[in-house]
């Protein structure tokens, strides 16, 4: 049944190295097409356009059932979309020190983290996953949204790099990406790889062969809360790993869209870059300073450290939280007040009724004041007030498999 | 009563039939030719934002189309207008909120708000589920009923759906 779109896609895909070229669509927005575009055509995605790409925002079963199905078993969603790059040379490490605010030299092999490209005013300019890899380079996702400015970055802050005599070269890795994500995650990949899973424990990756398709790379990591990985494929393999990801008998795989990706995040309390996080927000504002390494603080040696370490002593003058409300879903845009409603106290970043919870989450930005878990607020949904409470982040437990 | 219940599966069944029949047309004909519920559509009025409004007695019922409810997704929340509300033609008259957007229901007619379906409230799954039958949203009474002049009818209403596609 598939044999036609592989075929179709081979032929397509000569040259892995220009994929996104070929791969643009043919309608009048020119928007991009990922390697797995004919497939979830053919399982009836609903495709919309995404941060320039074409991409399936929900299928048949719909985003609460999708939403609710990674919760209980596993999901297949596509990321390929998202920016793969490869860092090597011997200055790797510090090149992309020198532009985040990770401790990369302070990771294990085959170690990641969760980490920020900031500006010289303290913003951030993207989030981003950096792996440190066995195979001599790190491999670093970062958003689509963001791929342009973050190859920009990438490329001039290499190119002074070897200026200065440095050794590092910034090249994209053109593969699928493939995220799996559930309770059953696990068990689906120990079907498929010839590895102990148990060895491979949240944030860590392995290059390996899934179902026998060779130069793959497993991440464990993922952006739902759940246990699950992310899955590096040669792009021209990527509609056959998803099929028999789909046909496993470790549980059942369902794909799943971006609407419950983004619900799911949401849930695991988890930014969206462009929404809860960009160039106005700095890392300690955003809750996420635990993504800057000790001996950087120490150092202070990222951009916009000196914005950034002074709030860290002074504390920021607003937080991200976590907020709950019952009633009409708040979105993001929507004002956050004190709680007898007087004072705005902050605004909403994102926000929306949570499948899981039966109750509107949302996250936002309030003044360090009104930050405290417990604190009750006022939100204010189409001119009309709705009580609503500060709350802990993630809305429900994690499943990370931590080893 | 009986003639009532029974209209609405008469209603529901002809839905049903049309909304196969769209998905597989070459037996369109057929399934025409055994539907009964021509006299029951010429009541039913459809606008371009995908709302309907049936007409009985004075009052529209209103509610959104099978075309609305597939490209709003699962229906979470719903905000009816309250009862005694004057609504206008065109105007906002409730909200109806996925996991992913809210989108605001607008009147086909202007009138009184005379009746609110609960059921969507408790469940607004329904709205998927039977966007023409027990998803309806509210009852007006018609303070113009002329309005209804300017909707369009069931056919022409699906040839417009054909245009957005």
């Amino acid at each position: 049944m598939f044999s036609k779109v592989l075929r179709l896609k081979n032929s397509l895909i000569s040259n892995q190295r220009h994929i996104r070229k070929f791969c643009k669509s043919q309608t009048h927005l020119d928007l991009k097409r990922t390697c797995l575009y004919d497939f979830h055509v053919h399982n009836e995605g609903k495709m919309v356009p995404f941060a320039g790409w074409e991409m399936p925002v929900q299928y048949k079963a719909g985003i609460t059932t999708e939403h609710l199905h990674v919760r209980s078993d596993a999901g297949l969603f596509d990321v390929s979309h998202m920016l793969q790059t490869k860092i090597t040379g011997e200055d790797g490490t510090k090149f992309i020190e020198s532009m985040t605010v990770a401790d990369v030299d302070g990771l294990k092999e085959n170690q990641g983290t969760l980490s920020v490209f900031t500006n010289d005013s303290g913003g951030i300019l993207d989030d981003l996953i950096i792996n440190k890899t066995t195979d001599g380079y790190l491999y670093v996702v970062s958003n689509a949204g963001c791929a342009e400015k973050d190859l920009k970055n990438m490329l001039t802050q290499a190119e002074l790099f070897r200026y200065a005599g440095g050794d590092v070269e910034v090249e994209i890795i053109c593969n699928g990406l493939l995220a799996l994500q559930g309770p059953s995650a696990g068990k689906v990949m120990q079907d498929a790889v010839d590895f102990d899973m148990n060895t491979l424990p949240f944030m860590t990756n392995r290059q390996c062969s899934v179902y026998g398709i060779s130069d793959c790379r497993v991440t464990r990591c993922g952006y739902t809360g759940e246990d699950g990985v992310e899955i590096s494929v040669p792009s021209d393999k990527s509609v056959e790993l998803a099929i028999r990801l789909m046909n496993s008998k470790e549980g059942k795989v369902k794909l799943i869209g971006l609407g419950a990706r983004d619900s799911l995040r949401l849930e695991a309390g988890l930014c969206l870059y462009g929404n809860d996080i960009d160039e106005t927000t700095s890392p300690v504002e955003a809750a996420l300073m635990w993504t800057i390494g000790k001996r950087r603080r120490q150092d202070g040696d990222f951009p916009g450290a000196e914005i950034i370490l002074e709030q860290i002593k002074q504390k920021p003058k607003r937080k991200r939280v976590g907020v709950i409300s019952e009633g009409p879903p708040a979105r993001g845009g929507t004002k956050i007040y004190n709680e007898s409603g007087t004072v705005q106290i902050g605004e909403l970043t994102s926000g929306c009724p949570s499948p899981s919870l039966k109750k509107n989450v949302s996250m936002g930005y309030v003044e360090t004041a009104f930050s405290k878990v417990g604190t009750s607020v006022q939100l204010e949904v189409r001119k009309k007030m709705v009580q609503a409470t500060v709350s802990k982040m993630p809305f429900l437990k994690c499943n990370y498999f931590t080893g | 009563m009986a003639t009532g219940v029974l209209g609405r599966i008469a209603l529901r069944r002809a839905y049903l039939l049309a909304r196969d029949a769209q998905k597989t047309p070459h037996i369109w004909k057929h399934l025409r030719t055994i539907s009964v519920s021509a006299k029951l559509y010429a009541q039913r009025y459809f606008t371009e934002k995908h709302e309907w409004v049936d007409e009985e007695n004075g009052n529209g019922k209103v509610g959104i189309t099978d075309y609305a409810q597939d490209k709003l997704g699962e229906v979470v929340y719903v905000q009816l207008p309250e009862i005694g509300t004057e609504v206008e033609l065109d105007g906002e008259a409730g909200i109806l909120e996925s996991v992913k957007a809210a989108s605001e229901v607008y009147t086909p007619v202007s009138g009184e708000v005379i009746e609110g379906n609960n059921a969507v409230v408790d469940n607004p799954k329904l709205i998927n589920e039977s966007p023409f039958d027990e998803g309806w949203l509210f009852k007006v009474k018609l303070s113009r009923p002329e309005e209804l002049e300017a909707l369009m009818n069931e056919s022409a209403y699906k040839k417009y759906c054909e245009t957005l596609e």
